[in-house]
């Protein structure tokens, strides 16, 4: 079930202070409304994956693997091959993540992933299938949380895209009486987009790109959207107990678009 | 394998008749159940649904409860039988992010503030789902809080626009969902002309996001009168009693 969260207030001094900078266009750690805290990805940290990727956004940590198996499709799409996206939450993390199964905001996140990633078509599952209908390759994307200061979801997003756009995909081959076994050998594994979340907060009525865990908790309401390196929107979330009027998601949308591309040009600039 | 039909006819009519702008029919039934505080039941296409508000009430647990305002539970679920193969009654990820999503989307229409250290409860089941079961439980959940006394900045009113061989249409059924190409869940407040909740799947180009909006805005606006002419038929009746 789901029920309404306690935030943590901020003191009164900081939350005075976060109001008055923004009434002029600035905020706490110095950035102007619309900038991204220093982004860094480090890929292939941890080498057993078959594709990693850490990504730092101001203090937000996150990490993500990449594991590459085989099973059976899923009935519907017997030629395809299958993704799952989970993220955990770990307690070293966040003082207030418990240990133990997924809560709702670590499956929203992992869903909120999933979606950017499968409807951008970013991997290409069609290619992903060994026997059709029978054995297929299954892409598992683990999003582990390593230290939380806000924007979980764009440090996720952009983690997941930068482990699966390095990600090998071990070789198979199919024995005649049927038996499918592991070869000692790679290939890239096949991918075509690059989607690119983008996570505005609402603060008394002025949007802000890229919040601090501060800023998650004073705002009102969060939306992310996702676009695509064609400049398509492939997912989109708003959460939080407030609402956006109409204007603010248009003016959110354009704001999306534009940051996009500008994390798009420079961490991966053979998708643009 | 069926062949995929085509999703839109040579005469612009979609699978079930209707056109792109055009809603399922609805109908709606305020204040069913005798022991919820407030309930409504709701059916848009073939999705059945079912609300039952409980509360304002004391929190419980005890922990939950907010110094300064109402805390709100919500579950959003679905029957063993509201699908076509049998569904787990154990709750599923997507039913958890629904429950949140709702949650989230009612909250903003709510005077919680009015309640702290107390609880109100949604509880939702999809007796038989169709595409649009969560907007459709949003329509429904804010009936079954007014009927419950609550009070509420206005109703909350919700509606998709999806994508469908390649044009808009508004309040996708189940197949249409599945063989579309986007989907996009709209809550709106209209007295705060506000969105609450906004989802979105598949692939838009900017353009065709705008014209969607606009489109599900309006789809919201025609069910609001459907929804609040409801709530009035309700009150009228109880003062006839």
């Amino acid at each position: 079930m789901s029920v309404t969260s306690q935030v943590e207030p901020l003191t009164k001094i900081k939350s005075k202070r976060m109001m008055k900078l923004l009434a002029s266009g600035k905020r706490l750690d110095g950035r102007g409304l619309l900038d991204y805290r220093e982004i860094k990805i480090e890929n292939g940290v941890v080498e057993k994956a078959e594709g990693s990727a850490l990504v730092s956004m101001g203090n937000t940590k996150v990490l993500v693997g990449v594991k590459i198996e085989t099973g059976q499709p899923y009935p519907d799409l017997p030629n395809q091959g299958a993704l799952t996206v989970n993220a955990e939450f770990v307690p070293l993390a966040y003082k207030y993540f418990e240990p133990g199964p997924p809560d709702e905001n670590s499956i929203e996140l992992a869903r909120l992933v999933d979606r950017g990633i499968r409807e951008s078509k970013t991997i290409d599952m069609e290619k992903l299938v060994i026997i059709p209908g029978k054995e297929v390759y299954v892409v598992f994307v683990d999003v582990y949380i390593l230290d939380h200061d806000g924007n979980l979801v764009d440090a996720a997003g952009l983690a997941a895209v930068s482990a699966i756009l390095n990600a090998k995909l071990p070789v198979y081959r199919v024995k005649e009486n049927g038996e499918v076994i592991k070869m000692d050998e790679y290939v890239p594994l096949p991918v075509q987009n690059c989607p690119i979340p983008v996570t505005m907060v609402k603060i008394d009525d002025k949007i802000l790109v890229d919040p601090t865990l501060d800023e998650e908790n004073m705002a009102s309401a969060k939306l992310t959207i996702t676009l695509t390196k064609n400049g398509e929107i492939c997912a989109m979330q708003k959460s939080g107990l407030g609402a956006f009027t109409l204007d603010e998601i248009v003016e959110a949308q354009k704001i999306a678009r534009k940051k996009s591309s500008e994390i798009r040009e420079k961490f991966f600039r053979e998708w643009c | 394998m069926t062949e995929i039909k085509k999703l839109i006819d040579e005469n612009g009519l979609r699978v079930d008749g209707r056109k792109l702008d055009e809603i399922r029919p609805i109908k709606i039934e305020i204040g069913l159940l005798a022991n919820a505080d407030g309930s409504a039941y709701i059916e848009q296409g073939r999705n059945k649904i079912i609300v039952a508000v409980y509360g304002p009430r004391e929190a419980q647990p005890k922990h939950i409860g907010l110094h300064d305002r109402a805390a709100i539970r919500c579950r959003y679920h679905m029957a063993p039988f509201s699908t076509d193969e049998r569904k787990s009654p154990a709750p599923s990820r997507r039913e958890i992010e629904i429950s949140k999503v709702i949650r989230e989307a009612l909250e903003p229409a709510i005077f919680s503030e009015y309640y702290p250290r107390s609880m109100i409860d949604i509880f939702i089941e999809v007796l038989q789902s169709d595409g649009g079961s969560r907007c459709a439980a949003i329509t429904a959940s804010s009936l079954a809080l007014a009927d419950a006394g609550i009070p509420l900045k206005d109703l909350v009113v919700a509606c998709a626009v999806g994508k469908i061989d390649g044009k808009l249409a508004v309040d996708l059924s189940d197949v249409e969902d599945k063989l579309g190409e986007a989907d996009m869940p709209i809550a709106y407040i209209p007295a705060l002309r506000k969105i609450s909740l906004i989802q979105m799947d598949g692939i838009f180009t900017e353009e065709e996001f705008f014209k969607a909006l606009n489109m599900a805005k309006d789809a919201c606006m025609k069910i609001y009168k459907i929804q609040k002419e409801a709530l009035k038929q309700k009150y009228l009746q109880t003062e006839k009693e």
